[in-house]
């Protein structure tokens, strides 16, 4: 009966589904019916299968490619080796870190797993059988897995390729394994400081080597299109317009020639940001068979070849007066890159951004130094769930917090709310350069305290130590406290490139007539929801309702130029783009609306989905009157149609931060564990979809959980990968997987256009520490102080024998 | 190789195909019938991407070859519900988060919906032990148990009102 | 990861199993649920010229419980052997034990025939066989016969099975008593770091029979007499219990892997073996 009514303001705003509200994802009606479209679903008439043949060695010389009873098995058409790529200069390929990596194997190989020749066969399994038939000889060389070995005058020379040169992209080289030394910060000042201290907490903090190990592996198609001269590549692409680029400036094929496709991306987590040879050979081939080849790494290959996370030796020193305020902090980092110098940081940065390693704390000064060597291990250095570096800087500060907690003999959280910077010191400049946006730790950090209760948690673990020292018990209870603090939305175009190209993100809109609309971004999402999101920033801006806004990333021919999705830079960065092109829409609105209600623009004010004359609100236009106009209508002095694109730098980086707790039971006797508790406080700005953000901290957690607890990349002394299927390394499945808590404050980022910072990342930049401390806490009162991760079983159980408790 | 002459039942319909004994039943699947929404993962029977069920039990089709298969009755995600009438595990997993990159998810959905089968009022700890086949790396796997969980209670509630 | 080709057969009846290997020799290999097998095949470990499928074979399948004497075919799934009350009510440590192999998918098709006939010194069904002191039935050309689990493991997949037999099934006698089958394992699907198989009989207030039997530390699943032997006679008391732990641990003889060192392994076989027995009391 009251079709007429109008509807209340808040109801209009529910309609919308934009920011804050916990829209159900679009992505998901497809995904739930099995109609995803990942890159091994990309079937092409003609299409080949590559396929690669793989040194079993970590390090020997290749004496020669036998290649003749692979092609002449029926349905091989081409085996590649170095000898081939040479003439097209594509044997070796440039790195994101300045380095240069070998695409086959040029001579030598130099880590278990690396590419000696690509196979290509009409069939999968054809091209499977031909790599068997590929005769390589190989004369084994001595291997060095251990960086401080490969430092040691006598080591086996890694790189002969770089014999001679004694500076890199990054400065000096001073031993033929070294590839650069990074420093930031004062060190005399940090010496002086740390010479004259009260009291010095030193500790070596090593974290492992791992993988992102995404359940989708890495793959392509390359399709070279002779009649057009077009070369169209699918895959599983963090950055497809990056690719692009490398794509052109490798091949000498333009770039307008190139069309890069990410199409559904199985997860990512840092694993896919990176080039490796098998795209290069899928083009190659695709230009030489003059047919589409599709190349899909298998979980071995994936595993020791493509890009690892983290192991970083990371030597540390924190100063402190009596009572436990911080006055220095130095920290000297031996990073293990493998074979080639191939870490997916920004340009400037090739410990990426290590130096955030002072954390939440208010730290007058510190220095950092990082050296980067070749091991024969496999390239990469990726940023693992984890903005460049952040995770290893966080688990570094908040050990050595732990650490100089025991040697103050002080309670470790109160240590923290000691030192933590103020709420009134933001934007706070950090001692190594870091212009943190905003925070209010302290709040965050007596929420999580006191939900989870902190005291009484303290008082139990007394009462559990005193029972296991009476034999009453072999169970003890650690409680691991982290504060973290983020960076991440790399970034300004002023310091942050990849290659060159400036690390803004780009967001292009198009409204239709009537009123739906198509969002173009520079991004792709590998499970965040874009497509859900960024539809609801923008229906916040322009008053349309999310479900009439359809967004789309990925495919370089359509999407405006980006630099991808890694290092929780979507939000920040493309994010900020959708915002700032919803501005521009409603800027141009203003104007047809103030031409349809016959009033001047400054006479009109917004109203969710409309503009509406001052005082006057019954007299309006919605967004969706508005976009009719745009088209439909001769409006002196303005354009037909309604579109929009930004171009976003950021001025500054974001700073997520949360409190986390993890309460965990340890069984000394078997060195197994149980999680009873994992309370995640995250603040990351403004939330822009709740039900989202607690998926990301879920999931993130989780990869924290499985880092800190089990998940290695292991090596034995020879180069051989240890852990080399999913028997071995440890993903947790829902019966291992602890429950989690989440919980949040609300800090906006005072420079982004919505304030929001960004939230992937935080659960395993925080995560690891937390569950890392609460077995490092069970032990204290034993007198542990550090114990290498991950906290596997046996390891558990070696601190327990180590510290006399296992009989 | 010589090739075999194999007759499947996949989604109700008979097909004949053509395949090496050694074909593995996830490439039949995906590459000859063109049902991509089972996944490869891990390769080794450990992630449960490939989760199919046959002849009436979940299974990881990474893991059983062609001519094992000759004669089976599978159903992959593409057949556990259709656009506009969604299975409630398919519903579920949409309304409770519980799926993010989405390649997990039908072979989490195909394996929730054997063991709701077989346990239609499962608790929480049932459901986790009997999920532990599929392995997820963006959920956290809490959201896809609450999902499960709620699935089965609608399904339950379903089967009252039939009755 | 592809398989190298091979020849499929799926012979009707044991007979015509049993022809099939004896035609094609070392070429062949029989298989069942394929879950060990498979992968090996994936990887290139094994290539296996005719693979010789026994799915379609009725007499395989199936348990029969006759008193106490229970025969169990050996393409009995484990989740058949998990959901078969009659099973779980005479000898509930087999539910007990198939519950922890592998994860849901794998028990609907791994067999309880190929768990204990393959030789791999990670699988659980061995060790528990060995402690329930079943027999294998193996048929081959010359007919049947019945080896001892406690006797059929050589070494890592090295058996008492002959290249021409195949094992048809399990039989064993239900002792009754108490239970336990304790793994310690990394996580779901993972082999044994080191778990034990116990039964324990209890007459009044002392234990008449004990048997003891561990998987995984060794290359061969360990039945420990001598452990059991420390056990009967007694009332299981501290240092009862501490002389079986002290005489398994003489029978073992694990190898360092990624599950830990030797030292690790044997300090955990100690700690299972002593839960397992608790259990096992506690329920006799």
């Amino acid at each position: 009966m009251n079709e007429m009514a109008p509807i209340s303001r808040e109801e209009r705003t529910q309609n919308l589904k934009g920011l804050g509200c916990s829209r159900k994802r679009v992505e998901d009606v497809r995904f739930t019916q099995g109609k995803g479209n990942y890159v091994d679903d990309v079937k092409l008439p003609g299409m080949l299968y590559g396929d690669f043949v793989r040194s079993p060695y970590a390090h020997a010389r290749v004496k020669s490619v036998d290649k003749s009873a692979a092609l002449a098995l029926p349905g091989v058409v081409a085996v590649l080796t170095a000898e081939d790529l040479a003439p097209l200069n594509l044997h070796w390929m440039p790195t994101l870190a300045g380095d240069k990596q070998m695409v086959l194997a040029d001579g030598k190989v130099l880590f278990q797993g690396q590419e000696v020749a690509f196979v290509v066969a009409n069939d999968r399994y054809v091209a499977a059988d031909a790599a068997e038939l590929v005769v390589v000889d190989y004369e084994e060389l001595p291997v060095v897995t251990d960086p401080f070995k490969a430092l040691e005058p006598g080591a086996p020379v890694l790189r002969e390729d770089l014999e001679g040169q004694t500076s890199g992209a990054h400065g000096e080289r001073r031993h033929h394994n070294h590839i650069f030394l990074w420093e930031a910060g004062d060190r005399q000042a940090t010496e002086e400081v740390i010479a004259s201290a009260d009291v010095v907490a030193e500790e070596m903090i090593y974290y492992h080597r791992t993988h992102p190990c995404p359940l989708e592996t890495c793959g392509c198609v390359a399709s070279m299109d002779a009649v057009n001269g077009k070369l169209t590549v699918y895959g599983t692409f963090q950055a497809p317009h990056v690719v692009r680029t490398v794509a052109s400036l490798l091949s000498g094929i333009e770039e307008h020639k190139i069309r890069v496709v990410s199409p559904d991306i199985g997860g990512g987590f840092g694993n896919k940001v990176g080039v490796y040879p098998g795209y290069v050979c899928s083009i190659v081939a695709s230009i030489v068979t003059g047919k589409p080849v599709k190349w899909i790494e298998d979980r071995m290959e994936n595993l020791t070849a493509t890009a690892f996370a983290r192991d970083y030796w990371m030597k540390g020193r924190i100063s402190a007066t009596k009572d436990g305020r911080i006055t220095g902090l130095a920290c000297h980092v031996t990073a293990d890159h493998g074979a080639f110098d191939a870490c997916a940081d920004p340009t400037k940065f090739p410990a990426g951004f290590f130096h955030i390693m002072t954390g939440s704390y208010d730290i007058p000064v510190a220095h950092v130094g990082v050296d980067g060597v070749y091991t024969n291990k496999a390239p990469g250095g990726v940023a693992y769930r984890c903005s460049f570096r952040v995770t290893e800087a966080a688990y570094f500060i908040e050990r050595m917090i732990e650490v100089l907690a025991i040697e103050l003999g002080m309670d470790a959280a109160e240590l923290r709310a000691k030192n933590f910077i103020r709420k009134e010191q933001f934007p706070y400049m950090s001692a190594l350069g870091w212009e943190y946006d905003s925070g209010d730790y302290h709040t965050a950090w007596n929420k999580a305290l006191a939900a989870i209760g902190y005291e009484d948690l303290r008082r139990e673990q007394a009462e559990r130590v005193e029972a296991f020292r009476r034999g009453e018990t072999r169970k003890l209870i650690g409680i691991g406290l982290t504060h973290f603090t983020e960076i991440v939305g790399a970034g300004p175009v002023k310091n942050c490139d990849i290659l060159g190209m400036g690390m803004f993100d780009s967001c292009e809109i198009r409204i239709h007539p009537t009123g739906s609309a198509v969002a173009r971004l520079g991004t792709i999402s590998q499970g965040q929801g874009h497509a859900t999101t960024f539809a609801q920033i923008l229906a916040s801006e322009i008053g349309l309702s999310a479900d009439s806004i359809t967004i789309e990333e990925g495919d370089t021919d359509t999407a405006p130029y980006g630099l991808g999705t890694y290092g929780s830079r979507s939000t920040p960065v493309a994010g900020a783009a959708a915002a700032m092109a919803g501005r521009k829409i409603r800027a141009k609105a203003q104007m047809i609306a103030a031409y349809l209600l016959e009033v001047h623009d400054g006479d009109l004010e917004w109203d969710v989905d409309r503009f509406a004359v001052k005082g006057a609100p019954e007299r309006f236009k919605t967004m969706k009157e508005i976009a009719y106009a745009s088209y439909n209508q001769a409006i002196p002095g303005l354009e037909p149609g309604l579109e929009a694109v930004s171009y976003y730098d950021p001025p500054n980086m974001t700073y997520p931060f949360g409190a986390y707790v993890c309460v965990m039971e340890l069984d000394v006797d078997t060195g197994s564990h149980e999680i009873r508790q994992f309370y995640a406080l995250d603040d990351c700005g403004t939330r822009i979809n709740p039900m989202i953000i607690e998926g990301q901290v879920h999931g993130g957690l989780t990869e924290a959980y499985a880092i800190a607890m089990a998940q290695e990349i292991a090596y034995d002394e020879i180069g051989n990968v240890k852990t080399a299927t999913l028997m071995d390394f440890f993903l947790p499945t829902s019966f291992e997987t602890p429950h989690y808590t989440t919980d949040f404050t609300e800090t906006p980022s005072p420079h982004h256009p919505i304030g929001a910072k960004g939230v992937g990342e935080s659960p395993n930049v925080g995560g690891v520490p937390a569950f890392s401390n609460a077995v490092h806490d069970a032990f204290r009162p034993f007198g542990l102080r550090q114990a290498h991760m991950p906290h596997d079983q046996w390891r558990v159980w070696k601190i327990a024998r180590d510290l006399g408790l296992n009989g | 190789m010589k090739k075999m002459q194999l007759t499947l039942t996949v989604n109700g319909e008979a097909h004949d195909v053509l395949a090496e004994p050694r074909e593995l039943l996830i490439h039949v699947l995906r590459e000859r019938l063109g049902l991509t929404g089972p996944h490869i993962g891990c390769e080794t029977s450990h992630c449960g991407a490939c989760t199919i069920d046959m002849n009436g039990r979940s299974v990881k089709s990474c893991t059983v070859f062609a001519a094992q298969a000759d004669g089976a009755t599978i159903t992959t995600i593409e057949g556990l519900g259709a656009p506009g009438a969604l299975h409630p595990l398919q519903e579920a997993f949409r309304e409770h988060h519980g799926l993010q990159c989405g390649f997990c998810t039908p072979g989490m959905i195909t394996r929730a919906y054997r063991l709701l089968q077989e346990n239609p009022s499962p608790t929480e700890a049932e459901v986790r032990m009997g999920m532990a086949g599929n392995l997820c790396r963006c959920t956290g796997y809490q959201n896809i148990v609450k999902a499960i969980l709620a699935a089965a209670t609608e399904m339950n509630t379903l089967k009252e009102a039939a009755e | 990861m592809i398989p190298a080709a091979f020849e499929y057969h799926r012979p009707p009846d044991l007979a015509a199993a049993i022809a099939a290997l004896r035609d094609y020799g070392d070429d062949a290999r029989v298989v069942a649920g394929g879950h060990s097998l498979i992968p090996m095949m994936k990887l290139r470990m094994a290539e296996i010229p005719h693979l010789i499928d026994l799915q379609a074979i009725t007499a395989l399948k199936g348990i029969s419980i006759d008193g106490s004497t229970v025969r169990i075919g050996a393409m009995t799934t484990q989740a058949e052997l998990i959901a078969h009350d009659g099973l779980a009510s005479l000898a509930p440590i087999l539910r007990e034990t198939a519950l922890q192999i592998a994860d849901p998918q794998v028990r609907y098709v791994g067999t309880i025939g190929g768990n204990v006939a393959n030789g791999d010194p990670g699988n659980d069904m061995p060790a528990l066989m060995q402690c329930l002191d079943a027999g294998f039935i193996l048929a081959g050309p010359d007919g049947e016969r019945t080896v001892s689990a406690r006797e059929f493991y050589q070494s890592a997949y090295v058996t008492l099975r002959e290249d021409g037999e195949i094992l048809t099934a399990v039989s064993f006698e239900a002792t009754g008593g108490g239970h336990a089958y304790e793994k310690q394992k990394r996580k779901i699907g993972d082999y044994a770091t080191a778990a034990a198989a116990v039964l324990m009989v209890k007459d009044k207030t002392a234990c008449s029979r004990a048997s003891v039997a561990m998987t995984n530390l060794s290359d061969v699943p360990v039945w420990s007499k001598a452990a059991g032997d420390a056990l009967a006679g007694t009332s299981c008391g501290p240092a009862d219990i501490d002389a079986a732990v002290a005489a398994m641990l003489a029978d073992i003889a694990p190898t360092a892997d990624n599950r830990g060192p030797v030292e690790f392994k044997r300090h955990v076989a100690g700690v299972i073996l002593r839960r397992a027995i608790a259990r096992a009391w506690s329920r006799a």
